[in-house]
């Protein structure tokens, strides 16, 4: 194994690819994953310029402004991997449900209840110690966003309601009633201008990672992406929900669960995207108020499509996003873009993206066959 | 009665106003979708151009003084989207949901990035007519001011459902829906037909968006649209594809959108975020109620990939 992993980047490395005629077959496949989405990704930036430039302004600066505030300096860096942690775990929301073919957009509602549920146990548990606190948010958040979420998933498997729509009405839903308990029975008396929850206490948030700025929440976030990737990719239930996604009837027929990895697939999605918001309640605002409802969970869809699904590309998709949803801040002071401008090249982006799937083995030097 | 206070009898009049009122975005979005469905394709993004509707319509009628070139301008507005949708699909190996999902993203970023510079001015917004002039009750006379665009989109539904039965351009539809490949055999493109079906579909709820902006509530803002697009899409089906189904659930729709602010003006406040809610969780629980595992929906067109 070691040894065959030396050899081939001793292939790499020494012979240049036109030499080798063996190489783009053998890597042609894993080429084009990486080159496909990158050249979607360049078309849309290049539009998103010919766009500003419409409106006056130098692309050039555009480009320059959002390496700048994405990637630029350490304090970009540390905005662009606070905003990647929650999009890590909304993209798993979208990303998992994928594996059985099922399109689930719902994490935005998964993230506002996770975040509610975090809340209130934070709340129940004061005066506990912190560690117990975090625990039971982290618990709360999980079991609270992933049930949300398994009402779609339950509501295909049993009564034939398409999951797309049930789980974006659940989003509307979802903020309904954290509208309704922040401005109800959850109102923190003290809170005038903007309706929210008592505070969950400052020795009850989970901080930063030593030496930055940038909380824990990215660590749970990466563990999450690789627990799911083993679990897809390395376990018999992870195989078991690849089958049921390519063929629902030999999933049957070999006599598979397919209610259980629906329900057990859709909750595991939720619980990313409600730790996603018990994230931002424990690290960033220390309480539940309508500004949760910030569209990460929305941009998670983008991550999750622009991964192509898989759970280990999704993280440096989502620093990649967090980095221009980041820049969105420089853009609106040094070039005077209205903060819009971000959504409007993530919709770009998106488009080009779905566009390329049109692309996939048809670029003929890359089968090897020049 | 004699002092025009009418009581409780608000909230009914409310309701019955607001069916009027309120359900006329959900109309012209469902007939829209149903077009688009009915000929084999899901548009998932009329959420976006709802929201982009709104904000060219009142963009246009603030600039040149006339709403009625804003509603035109919002239909050129949904038919172009439409068009990039449909243009989108037809590349293959393409799927229409998550192009759906894309443009849902890029109409409504879109909107709001042109839109910045409209949420100060006050454009000129769509008359309505008087049919309440009998009554001296207030309230019934605000329940019975009716905008045109809702009586051409009540008169819309039965045409089209008469259009889908007998007309040449309604059968070639139903075919491409149900099947491409009899649409093929024929001679006819499939692409073309659900190219067109997919623009009359964004003309139409381009349209509805410029209710939104022009008439109820009448001005242009970020948080004018919350899912009125996508619900109307849910409507559709389990309108079951019909088009005079559609009116009666847009009617029902309007209805439940118009119970929170109802409840809110007779003093009923707690709750008010449930209620604006209600049409999401009527969506839902129709869905819930008609939906089956065990058959695929009747009337649905067997090309659609949503109903599976």
């Amino acid at each position: 194994m070691t040894a065959e992993a030396a050899d081939s980047t001793e292939a790499v490395g020494s012979v240049a690819p036109a030499a080798d005629p063996g190489f783009l077959q053998r890597h042609g496949g894993a080429i084009e994953y990486v080159l496909i989405p990158g050249a979607a990704l360049a078309g849309a930036l290049g539009v998103f310029g010919i766009f500003v430039a419409m409106f006056g302004k130098n692309p050039l600066d555009l480009y320059f402004y959002m390496y700048y505030g994405a990637f630029g300096t350490w304090f970009s860096w540390q905005n662009t991997l606070t905003r990647a942690a929650p999009l890590i775990l909304t993209a798993l929301c979208t990303a998992l449900p994928a594996q059985l073919g099922m399109v689930i957009i719902g994490g935005e509602g998964a993230l506002l209840i996770g975040a509610l549920s975090a809340t209130s146990a934070a709340l129940v548990l004061q005066g506990m110690p912190p560690l117990i606190v975090q625990i039971a948010m982290v618990i709360a958040g999980v079991i609270g966003g992933g049930l949300w979420v398994m009402h779609s998933g339950a509501l295909r498997q049993y009564r034939g309601v398409n999951e797309t729509i049930s789980s974006l009405l659940l989003v509307y839903i979802a903020l309904a009633v954290l509208n309704h308990l922040v401005e109800g029975a959850m109102r923190d008396p003290a809170s005038l201008n903007k309706p929210s929850t008592r505070e969950i206490g400052a020795a009850n948030m989970i901080g930063s990672i030593p030496g930055t700025d940038v909380h824990w929440g990215l660590v749970f976030g990466l563990i999450a992406a690789i627990a799911a990737y083993i679990l897809i990719y390395h376990t018999v239930f992870g195989f078991a929900a690849r089958v049921a996604g390519g063929n629902i009837r030999a999933a049957k027929i070999v006599g598979l669960n397919v209610s259980k990895l629906i329900l057990t697939i859709c909750f595991l999605a939720g619980g990313a995207a409600g730790l996603a918001g018990m994230v931002e309640v424990a690290a960033v605002q220390g309480r539940t108020n309508a500004n949760l409802a910030a569209g990460y969970g929305f941009t998670g869809i983008l991550v999750a499509f622009l991964a192509r699904q898989n759970p280990l590309a999704i993280i440096p998709v989502a620093i990649l996003l967090g980095g221009i949803s980041a820049s969105g801040g420089l853009l609106q002071r040094r070039l005077g873009l209205p903060d819009a401008s971000v959504l409007v090249l993530q919709g770009i982006i998106f488009v080009f993206v779905l566009a390329s799937d049109a692309l996939y083995g048809r670029i003929r030097f890359l089968k090897g066959k020049s | 009665m004699a002092d025009g206070s009418i009581g409780l009898w608000t909230v009914p009049l409310a309701v019955l106003g607001g069916a009027i009122r309120v359900s006329t975005p959900f109309l012209f979005v469902s007939l829209g979708e149903c077009i688009t469905e009915r000929s084999g394709r899901i548009n998932l993004g009329l959420e976006g151009t709802l929201v982009m509707g709104a904000m060219s319509a009142y963009g246009i009628s603030y600039l040149t003084g006339s709403p009625w070139l804003g509603v035109l301008a919002a239909g050129i507005t949904g038919a172009l989207l439409g068009a990039l949708h449909a243009g989108i699909c037809s590349l293959p190996r393409v799927n229409d949901v998550a192009v759906g999902i894309a443009l849902m993203l890029f109409g409504t970023g879109l909107a709001f990035y042109l839109g910045k510079p409209l949420i100060e001015p006050t454009a000129p917004r769509l008359p309505a007519i008087d049919f309440g002039w009998w009554s001296d009750i207030p309230q019934v006379r605000a329940a019975l001011r009716v905008n045109v665009l809702f009586l051409i989109g009540v008169a819309l539904a039965p045409i089209l459902y008469w259009a889908f039965r007998t007309t040449r351009w309604g059968l070639l539809i139903r075919t491409a829906g149900e099947s491409s490949d009899a649409a093929r055999a024929m001679g006819h493109s499939v692409l073309l037909i659900r190219l067109r079906a997919t623009m009359v579909g964004g003309f139409l709820a381009g349209i509805g968006g410029s209710f939104l902006s022009l008439f109820y509530p009448g001005s242009w803002n970020e948080g004018l649209s919350s899912g009125q697009g996508i619900t109307a899409v849910a409507l559709v089906i389990f309108a079951r594809w019909d088009p005079l189904l559609c009116l009666w659930a847009s009617l029902a729709f309007g209805g439940a959108a118009a119970l929170g602010p109802a409840l809110q003006s007779v003093g009923v406040t707690s709750g008010y975020h449930l209620f604006n809610a209600a049409p999401y969780i009527l969506t839902l629980a129709i869905m819930i109620i008609t939906c089956s595992p065990k058959r695929t929906l009747t009337g649905a067109p067997a090309e659609l990939s949503i109903t599976r």
